[in-house]
């Protein structure tokens, strides 16, 4: 394990956690959350742990993204907070 | 003072998972939008997967998969070499588990949206308050 790219994606991992839930736009929130899975992954690979990296990869970055795009595309995109 | 801090500081993959842990339940607690909920919930899971798989890791091992398996006759395998895959299979399967608790989530947020015409949990309580006139209870 790196330790310097550990916590420099384990710091974007944060951030980007934090943008998902803060921006006031859900196709946006579902972007960034796809960016959040897609920085996990590769924090797992860094430890590790390749099965937990490419089962993250295609079904935490790959099919959620896809299912909170087609959420909002059929529900909405306006959110108060 | 100085091993309290190098303990405190090595322990850097710990207290991300407890910032992520805290961003999680603030999503599902303060957020009052349904689809930021469901986020916080995924946020809540993946910082538990991240506990676990900190938990396998070990200072100077390799990946899980033993050298010179085949055809080398009898070989003892040095368990320190290598990171503890348990913790490894084990989140395998919760990452499956959450990604089916997203997809019945959102399909309940989907039945919601369609009924109320709206996401947010105020909005929401509104209109089953205004549906059912008789009703008193404030809770939410």
């Amino acid at each position: 394990m790196i330790w310097q790219l550990d916590l420099i994606i384990l710091l974007i991992v944060i951030i980007c956690g934090i943008a998902a839930i803060s921006i006031r736009d859900l196709l946006g929130a579902a972007i960034m959350f796809g960016a959040y899975s897609f920085m996990m992954c590769l924090l797992w690979s860094i430890m590790g742990a390749v099965d937990v990296s490419f089962t993250e990869a295609s079904v935490g970055a790959g099919v959620s993204t896809v299912f909170f795009v087609a959420a909002v595309f059929r529900t909405t995109r306006r959110t108060r907070d | 003072m100085e091993s309290l801090a190098t303990f405190i500081l090595t322990k850097y993959n710990y207290w991300a998972v407890i910032i992520l842990l805290v961003i999680g339940l603030y999503a599902m607690i303060a957020k009052k939008n349904l689809v930021k909920k469901i986020i916080g919930m995924n946020i809540f899971q993946t910082a538990i997967i991240l506990f676990y798989v900190s938990i396998g890791t070990k200072r100077g091992a390799t990946l899980p998969i033993i050298e010179h398996a085949y055809g080398d006759s009898a070989h003892a395998v040095h368990a320190a070499d290598y990171i503890n895959p348990l913790p490894h299979v084990l989140m395998l399967t919760a990452i499956v588990v959450s990604v089916a608790t997203l997809g019945v989530a959102l399909a309940l947020a989907m039945k919601i949206h369609a009924q109320y015409g709206t996401l947010e949990e105020d909005e929401i309580q509104e209109k089953i308050m205004e549906s059912e006139p008789g009703s008193t209870s404030t809770s939410g």
